[in-house]
């Protein structure tokens, strides 16, 4: 079997300005795909291209055969989505919407408590919407695209404006709907998030496809050296200078830093000097990638 | 699937969630449902009040009944009736059908003739049976007294066509028209823009629906709303009020249901143009409280000036509550629907299309 969906010169403009630039990939079935961006990157504008709710200028979406911009019954019962904004019946409750999503796909309340569990809403089923928190709509959002056990899932930024630890619970659920065998397409800014789940993750910047390819392969691809981060009164910063291997050695409120290309000497020599208080190891993250890419800071 | 497994029906259950959400919202609820039947109690305490004052007899002519009367039998009359005199007969009967007396009184021979109006029933029945029992002593009197002699006064009632209505019998089908009016509206202009602010009409454009299921669902909650606003209005005005109801009156529903469909188009036209949902709220108001007091939902309209009545003309409303009027309290027949259901059936394919020109998915 082919890729699940296919996407060809993908571009859309409003007015002069182009925001979505002969963008082109393919996802294949059971991927866990990201299209990840700083704000206003365009990333909405091409999953919603993808999903069938705008019309692309030029290009082409292919979903298993269907052109989504059709938007056929048969094509959109295997398809959940999840919009940037969460999009709920006003008034009713987590209980309420799930039924009412369902009745809409043609399917039973049977899957509904199971599904509150899977997000971790079981004790607010009886709650109204209006009633729930940031991180409990979103879940909420989530489990809504699934009510109807669709076979690819489509979401956008789900975990925006949660706290890391609201963020990192819903990982698990994401990760959960991957696992169960579905494509999952998911847009974020958040460069951790797409290292952690994505099997694949596109790069896009000012509507331009930059990059694709396994986040380990993107960081791999990069010369970025490695570094080493102490507790503030772990060494002092001019004996740290004098090791060999250290390229720059930096101090903050946060700690002492090093950059290495040889993290393998200068850990043996930290060791040896008993200056390993606080110590953290990191090799490269997308956010360098994009630096590399773009040669500006990552602005999430 | 098991048999307890099986998914309602999407357009029952859109309806459904559309319902819920409707009368869950307090506010919502309170303007479009609750404000019009304060009205209905206030109108209606304040006129019920004044209907246990005493009937006003217009007595036209020698009516040798009245007129023979012994001092003490007069004054125990004036308690319940307040009797004047008048010259003029057609004047008479004109005041009567006009609602500003509330029967007149003729001698023909011996035959006393009650002419009054059926606006008021309660009236109508305390001026006959005061009458009746006038009719009935004076004819013992002059049977004891005179011995041998036949009865000599006959009561003969005739009912005046009449062109007033008492307060209640006009204010519950006009303020129903009114209260209809604004949930209709309301609903679907917040509707429709909460809908699309929140981001749930495009959310449904990427689920197996049809865009007409959509709209036939707030079509469905409309109805039922109207529906159930009738229940309380009549309820109320028939329990509460005296509300005296004629014959046809059950075909206000007709009546009401085609209002309903003009009135939600005027909603969706007013949800498609608004931004905000206060936006949308504020221009229904716009539309909604002159429609209705120029549709005399507040206040009849006999006093204003031609070329109101004329502007009046161009509104849905006044035409629901001119066919209520007739068929609930008027005693009028089929009839009497028909053309206001054509017009209002016009203006919701009018002002549909034009809201379906103008309605966008997106904020
Ligand atoms: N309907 C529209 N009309 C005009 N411009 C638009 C419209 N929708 C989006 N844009 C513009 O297109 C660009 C891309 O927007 P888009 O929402 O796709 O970005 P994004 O990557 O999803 O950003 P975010 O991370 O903030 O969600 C932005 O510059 C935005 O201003
Ligand atoms: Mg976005």
């Amino acid at each position: 079997m082919g890729a699940r969906i296919s996407v060809q010169g993908l571009t859309m403009t409003y007015g002069s300005h182009t925001v979505v630039d002969d963008v082109s990939f393919t996802v294949e079935p059971g991927e866990f795909f990201g299209l990840l961006g700083p704000n206003g990157a365009g990333k909405t504008t091409a999953l919603e291209m993808i999903e069938g709710l705008r019309k692309p200028v030029a290009g082409t979406v292919d979903i298993d055969g269907h052109d989504p911009w059709k938007r056929e019954p048969a094509l959109q019962r295997r398809i959940g989505v999840q919009l940037q904004a969460s999009s709920f019946f006003e008034r009713l409750t987590a209980v309420e919407q799930l039924q009412t999503f369902g009745a809409i796909y043609g399917v039973g309340k049977a899957r509904i408590a199971d599904l509150l569990e899977e997000v971790g809403l079981s004790d607010k089923a009886d709650s109204q919407v209006e009633k729930l928190s940031g991180g409990q709509k979103q879940r909420l959002s989530i489990a809504c695209a699934l009510v109807h056990d669709p076979e690819i899932v489509f979401l956008d930024e789900p975990t925006a404006a949660l706290d890391p630890q609201a963020r990192r619970n819903l990982w698990d659920v994401l990760r959960g709907i991957n696992d169960a065998g579905r494509t999952v397409m998911l847009t974020t800014h958040y460069m951790e998030e797409a290292e952690i789940l994505c099997d694949r993750v596109a790069i896009i910047d000012s509507g331009r496809l930059l990059e694709m390819d396994t986040p380990q392969a993107l960081i791999r691809g990069l010369d970025v050296p490695t570094r080493i981060a102490l507790a503030p009164d772990a060494a002092r910063l001019d004996d740290l200078r004098t090791i060999p291997g250290v390229e720059v050695a930096t101090a903050d409120d946060g700690g002492l830093q090093l950059e290495t290309h040889d993290p393998a000497a200068v850990l043996a020599e930290l060791a040896r000097r008993e200056a390993l208080e606080g110590l953290s190891v990191s090799k490269g993250t997308l956010e360098d990638v994009f630096l590399h890419l773009t040669g500006r800071e990552y602005r999430a | 699937m098991t048999e307890t497994d099986r998914a309602p029906r999407p357009l029952r259950a859109l309806t459904i969630a559309m319902f819920k959400g409707f009368v869950r919202d307090r506010m919502t609820l309170f303007w479009a449902v609750v404000f019009p039947l304060m009205f209905l109690v206030l109108f209606g305490g304040i006129f019920t009040d004044q209907g246990a004052s005493r009937a006003e007899v217009l007595v036209v002519g020698d009516v040798a009944l009245i007129d023979d009367l012994p001092d003490e039998a007069r004054e125990g009359i004036e308690e319940a009736l307040e009797i004047t005199r008048s010259d003029d007969l057609d004047d008479a009967v004109e005041r009567v059908r006009k609602g500003d007396a509330d029967a007149v009184l003729t001698q023909d021979g011996d035959e006393v003739v009650v002419q009054y109006s059926q606006a008021d029933q309660v009236t109508a029945a305390q001026v006959q049976g005061t009458l009746r029992a006038i009719v009935q002593e004076t004819n013992t009197a002059v049977y004891q007294g005179q011995t041998g002699e036949a009865p000599r006064f006959a009561l003969s009632t005739e009912q005046v066509e009449d062109d007033s209505l008492k307060a209640i019998q006009y204010v519950t089908p006009s303020l129903l028209g009114w209260a209809v009016a604004m949930s209709a509206t309301f609903g679907a202009a917040v509707n429709l823009v909460v809908w699309r602010k929140n981001g749930l009409l495009r959310r449904l454009r990427l689920a197996p629906i049809r865009t007409s299921s959509v709209v036939l669902a707030r079509v469905g909650v409309s109805l039922v709303v109207a529906l159930i606003q009738a229940a309380i209005f009549i309820g109320l005005g028939v329990f509460a009020f005296g509300l005296q109801l004629s014959g046809w009156w059950f075909l206000a529903v007709p009546l009401l249901l085609a209002g309903t469909l003009s009135f939600l188009s005027i909603g969706m036209l007013a949800g498609s143009v608004s931004k905000t949902d206060e936006g949308a709220v504020g221009l229904a108001n716009f539309v909604v409280l002159p429609m209705a007091f120029l549709s005399g939902s507040f206040f009849p309209l006999d006093g204003a000036p031609g070329w109101l009545q004329a502007v009046s003309q161009a509104l849905p409303l006044r035409h629901l509550n001119d066919g209520m009027l007739d068929v609930m309290v008027r005693g009028e027949g089929p009839g009497a629907i028909v053309l206001p259901i054509l017009i209002l059936l016009g203006f919701t394919v009018v002002l549909a299309a034009i809201a379906a020109r103008l309605f966008r998915w997106d904020a």
